[in-house]
């Protein structure tokens, strides 16, 4: 026993070349394995890196040792670590004449290098060169290694070789030489474009794993141009054809089905070249009917055909008898337990929903029930398919719905997404403005700044233009319930920044408008906005925008202005501000308040927010004293480019013209420092004002700096800037005022604060608006599905509508107090998930398990000793892994295994008892301490 | 659009946007696969887009924590930052795979398990032991199944015939150098 035992592990570890790795390397996995924190994973890993610096150095490792030390390499880099010390021995590697290391070296280099790594160029010779063995083994390495390492300008180096390639005998060699192809016509498609007809003729290839894999390449070849491949739609249909008619070979058979990858992709390309085209839809009539009556529903890649087939059908000319077959394998899918198919059944309900929008109706209840399932990637796809149905009559419900859901979330990518799928919706359906106003709020009180500032500026724009009609009365209501909503949440603490711009430009243009709030009042809150985000320059500039607003039209309307106390000091702490722009504003301020009547009318006229200002760019009221200047004897002015051309000398000049063309690279960052001429301080002094302006052609501007005087005087000068800048920028503040579009401008100058706000906070102003929409909620299927809960309907659903819609709603009360099953400790292996769960006849494992020690016991005496062997050097994990084993598998993969275990139960099961047996004794690990389930076989 | 929200998201527009073409349809095309075990260990990774180390750490950090946080009758999929991610649990280590948010996740989803059985079919009932100390030959055998993000090939047998003409040559190499290191032993003796 004893003896049989050492034979065995000798046996397990000489056989197979994994296990023969050095107990260095081992100890390694194993202690990782055993790290309990991912500090001490990371000192393991950091002292290895130390190691594998020091072997690598040593002179004259033997090949075999390196082989080792480029796999450990592999396992830091995996573990997250740098590994790049040891990419250039991987590299050599490749060069090795052997098989075996140059295989492990081109899984290093693959695993290590991008495309873009400058190492890539000494493999490239190597890839030549076994891109022409006569080994077909070494070829596909090649050819792997090719996949993921040429760029651009690399293909050309392979690219005759591997089209040689695609007519090696070997269908393994002509299989990766297309994916190649493939892979380039990616990278660079104008590379292979004469050599597309290739894919083509490889499509009738023989061995059908080529075809399959010429597949991929078509399908983008037809994505991007669909009229020229129109002729191959019958050829694609009757090879789909003859895949369902199991004319493959058996073994592309898969759980049952005839080679269902190929399905799939096959229904890709269809529903492209369908798609619009009447009789290439026709032709595909047939074949995807068929498909509908022979898919296996009840396992998953059935499902996953029949889900490929829906999407086909939703994409090429409808045709009523399938969509109703699709529409039939859609309810079979909502009606699953199956989260996953549920799943696909709501994609495809929101595929099929734009040609026949009457199909989601049969199914509101299942989509209730997902809307309201705790599982979120299912609420998710909920959400999207409620985006697609919504119309004019339900976009209350389902705006609202997306609101609070995204109030309820945490993750930043998704809240970005679905507030500017409220946003989207509420601008095209909102079916009032004050809807529209109020819903932008919610938005922006709980994502603000996640929205896009586009959004902002229209929710500005909207409410200065209202209707669009000439309805003024309802204008100004819409102003005034704007205005007085923003003035009860203004106090809330910490709302997001740019939130608080839209509340201070609609307060400072209509918070005084209708006589409603006093000047002082709505002064006051800006002062206290101003103040209680005194980090955030862009909301600080919109408010003090607004008080120049509000100042204006008292004065403008003749009544005294007496600038509260707190807003004088705010405007003496922006009078010494850091930032340009509120000084800028600040100093506005007080010239205006300084101003009579007359002159601030014609500076900011009251509600010209959607006046058009006329800009004149060429600031020609400037000219007499520019005139004068000349004559006093100053410098004419010098456009930007001939100022750069003067002093970056003539070879950079011409480098100039080259620019645009040759953008790829850019070299000019490494010129600018050398020279120094007078001019450049001029030049120095024209980046002050923003970027922004750099390129805007305000000539006259420095005209005048250049004309002050010479360059010592750099304070001067500044000034000089901020005033003759200033004019024009002056400018663009009062348009700020006017347009929002214009206030773009302006604020993109300043340097930007952002106030990082969070936005969750409780939102009690908004009850006052709540008992509206809750009766509404209520009713959610019907005001989902059947579009009348008011008059404003295009679709009356009638009584019957209702009914179900109780229900619905009820329903839909009960759902979340459902509390989600609780996680179990130690789940199936094999948790499908599918309806396969049910109608699969659950097998008993310890029967399976019992046939195969049977099988092995009658094969030769010692295999039960075998078992024995195993079960003593893992006693507690045979009896744990036992139960798990063999579970669920679809049936004909069940079937595979089987008769594929039980044919060699006898060669790989008890090696691979003896195998891990000897592993456990070596390595000292001890399953049932730390990972009982290391052992567990990941299928039966 | 996948781009769009990439740029939103990271503040990085580069990050992974290999995919030249995305239609409503998407391509087929698998972005990288990660099979990490229940206490969160990588066990494999292999990345077809274009991504950083640190990058790479991030996605692991972000995805495992979200994965292996999700109850058992969930779907397998996730919706991650504008892409999708399909997992499937195997005793105590998950498998995932990224994918274009316009897949099918069900087919995804059997990719993963036919990967699945072919490693169980190679070493014989596989276990996450064997793929821990093997982990290069379970790249070999992806290598086979996948190539540049695409399924290559279908048939678990040519595969399987594949992988083991690789071995035999291992296997030859290995014989030939015991039969000359005999020989050595012997000419010395």
């Amino acid at each position: 026993m004893e003896q049989l035992k050492t034979i065995g592990r000798e046996l397990a570890m000489g056989s197979q070349g994994g296990f023969g790795q050095s107990k260095e390397f081992l100890d390694l996995v194993k202690s990782i394995g055993e790290a309990r924190s991912k500090a001490e994973e990371d000192r393991i890993v950091l002292s290895e890196i130390d190691i594998l610096k020091r072997r690598l150095l040593e002179p004259d490792v033997p090949k075999r040792k390196m082989k080792e030390y480029i796999i450990r390499l592999v396992y830091i880099e995996m573990l997250g670590h740098d590994a790049s010390f040891g990419y250039i021995h991987a590299v050599k590697m490749t060069h090795d004449d052997n098989l075996l290391l140059k295989r492990t070296g081109y899984l290093a280099v693959t695993l290590f290098l991008n495309e873009d790594h400058d190492l890539i160029i000494l493999i490239v010779n190597t890839i030549q060169k076994d891109l022409r063995s006569d080994n077909y083994l070494v070829v596909c390495a090649a050819l792997n290694a090719i996949c993921r390492l040429i760029n651009e300008e690399t293909i050309p180096a392979v690219l005759p070789q591997v089209v040689d390639l695609l007519n090696h005998q070997k269908e393994a060699v002509r299989k990766k030489a297309i994916m190649a192809l493939h892979r380039f016509h990616r990278k660079s498609p104008s590379s292979v474009s004469h050599l597309i007809s290739n894919f083509r003729k490889r499509l009738c290839d023989n061995d059908p794993g080529v075809m399959g894999a010429t597949l991929c390449p078509l399908f983008d070849l037809i994505s991007e141009d669909v009229t020229s491949y129109k002729d191959l739609v019958s050829s694609f249909v009757s090879i789909l054809k003859q895949v369902t008619e199991r004319r493959l070979p058996k073994s592309y058979d898969y759980h049952q089905m005839p080679a269902p990858f190929i399905q799939i992709k096959l229904l890709k390309i269809m529903a492209l070249l369908g798609s619009g085209d009447k009789s290439a839809s026709e032709i595909m009539y047939m074949v995807l009917g068929d498909l509908f009556r022979k898919c296996d529903s009840s396992t998953n890649i059935g499902n996953a055909i029949l889900y490929e087939c829906i999407r086909c059908i939703s994409c090429i000319l409808p045709n009523p008898k399938l969509l109703e077959a699709a529409a039939e394998a859609i309810s079979k899918f909502l009606k699953s337990d199956s989260h996953n198919l549920k799943y696909m059944g709501i994609d495809g309900l929101g595929r099929l929903i734009k040609i026949s929008p009457d199909i989601a109706e049969q199914h509101q209840l299942a989509v209730i029930d997902c809307l309201e399932d705790p599982d979120d990637t299912l609420k998710r796809k909920t959400f999207e398919l409620l985006y697609k149905m919504t119309k004019s009559s339900n976009v209350e419900v389902i705006v609202d719905r997306m609101i609070d859901y995204m109030i309820s979330i945490n993750d930043n990518h998704y809240k970005t997404e679905i507030a500017s799928r409220c946003v989207e919706l509420a601008e095209q359906f909102a079916p009032s403005n004050q809807w529209f106003i109020q819903i932008m709020n919610k938005v922006f009180e709980h994502a603000g700044d996640l929205v896009n500032i586009k959004v902002a500026h229209n929710l500005m724009r909207l409410i200065a233009e209202g209707f669009g009609e000439d309805d003024d009365d309802a204008d100004s209501k819409l102003r005034l319930s704007a205005v007085e909503s923003y003035l009860q949440i203004i106090s809330e603490p910490k709302l997001p920044s740019l939130f608080l711009q839209v509340i201070s430009w609609v307060l400072g243009e209509y918070g005084t408008a209708d006589g409603k709030y006093s000047a002082s009042y709505i002064s006051g809150k800006l002062c206290d906005v101003a103040d209680a985000y005194s980090s955030d320059e862009n909301v600080k500039g919109y408010a003090v925008s607004a008080l120049m607003k509000i100042y204006a039209f008292e004065i403008a309307s003749g009544r005294k202005v007496d600038v509260l106390p707190e807003c004088q000091s705010l405007i003496e702490e922006l009078l010494a501000s850091h930032s340009t722009d509120l000084q800028q504003r600040a100093y506005e301020l007080q010239a205006l308040i300084a101003l009579d009547a007359r002159a601030v009318e014609s500076i900011i006229p009251l509600d010209a927010s959607c006046e058009d200002i006329e800009v004149d760019k060429d600031l020609s009221f400037l000219n007499g004293y520019i005139q004068q200047a000349i004559e006093s004897g100053a410098q004419p002015y010098i456009s930007e480019r001939e100022r750069s051309g003067m002093f970056e000398t003539t070879d950079y000049h011409s480098q100039d013209h080259h620019e645009v063309p040759a953008h790829a690279l850019r070299f000019e960052a490494y010129e600018l420092p050398k020279p120094s001429m007078p001019t450049q301080a001029s030049t120095e002094l024209v980046p002050v004002p923003e970027p922004s302006y750099y390129s805007d052609p305000h000539q006259p501007i420095p005209t005048s700096l250049v004309s002050e005087r010479e360059s010592s005087e750099i304070k001067l000068r500044l000034d000089g800037v901020k005033q003759k800048w200033g004019r024009p920028s002056y400018q663009s503040t009062t348009s700020a005022s006017s347009t929002p579009q214009q206030s773009t401008n302006g604020t993109t100058t300043h340097s930007d604060g952002g106030a990082g706000s969070s936005s969750s906070k409780p939102r009690t102003s908004y009850e006052s608006k709540k008992p509206e929409i809750d009766p509404e909620k209520q009713r959610l299927a019907a005001s989902l599905f059947g579009g009348s809960s008011s008059s404003r309907t295009d679709r009356k659903s009638s009584s019957g509508g209702h009914k179900p819609a109780k229900g619905t709603a009820n329903k839909a009360a009960s759902i979340p107090k459902e509390t989600p099953i609780p996680v179990q400790p130690q789940p199936d292996l094999l948790d499908f998930g599918e309806p396969t769960d049910t109608t699969v006849t659950a097998t008993d494992p310890f029967k399976e398990l019992e046939g195969l020690l049977d099988s092995s016991s009658h094969d030769g005496g010692g295999s039960t000793d075998v078992m024995g062997l195993y079960s003593d050097a893992a006693p507690v994990t045979t009896t744990t892994s036992v139960d798990s084993l063999l579970s669920e598998l679809s049936d004909s993969s069940k079937g595979n295994a089987r008769t594929y275990q039980s044919q060699t139960s006898k060669g790989p099961n008890s090696k691979e008892a003896l195998e891990k047996d000897a592993l456990v004794r070596q390595m000292g690990v001890n399953p049932t301490s730390q990972n009982p389930t290391l052992f567990k076989d990941l299928l039966g | 659009m996948c781009g769009k929200l990439m740029s939103l998201e990271m503040g990085r527009p580069n990050y992974a946007l290999e995919i030249a073409t995305h239609n409503d349809f998407g391509c087929m095309n698998i972005h990288f696969v990660l099979l990490v075990s229940r206490q969160g260990k990588v066990r494999l990774t292999k990345w077809y887009s274009p991504y950083t180390q640190k990058e790479r750490s991030k996605v692991i950090r972000e995805l495992s924590g979200v994965i292996l946080n999700r109850g058992p009758k969930l779907c397998n999929f996730i919706e991650w930052r504008g892409y999708k991610v399909v997992y499937k649990r195997y005793a105590s280590l998950y498998f995932c795979m990224c994918i274009d948010e316009a897949d099918n996740e069900l087919e995804v989803l059997e990719i993963i398990h036919h990967y699945v059985e072919i490693l169980d079919r190679y070493f014989g009932s596989v276990c996450e032991l064997d793929l821990i100390f093997n982990f290069h030959k379970a790249y070999y055998i992806l290598d086979e199944l996948l190539i540049a993000g695409e399924l290559q090939e279908s048939s678990k047998k040519i595969v399987a015939r594949i992988i083991s003409a690789q071995d035999q040559l291992v296997e030859a190499a290995k014989e030939e150098a015991s039969s000359i290191s005999n020989i050595i032993a012997q000419a010395t003796k």
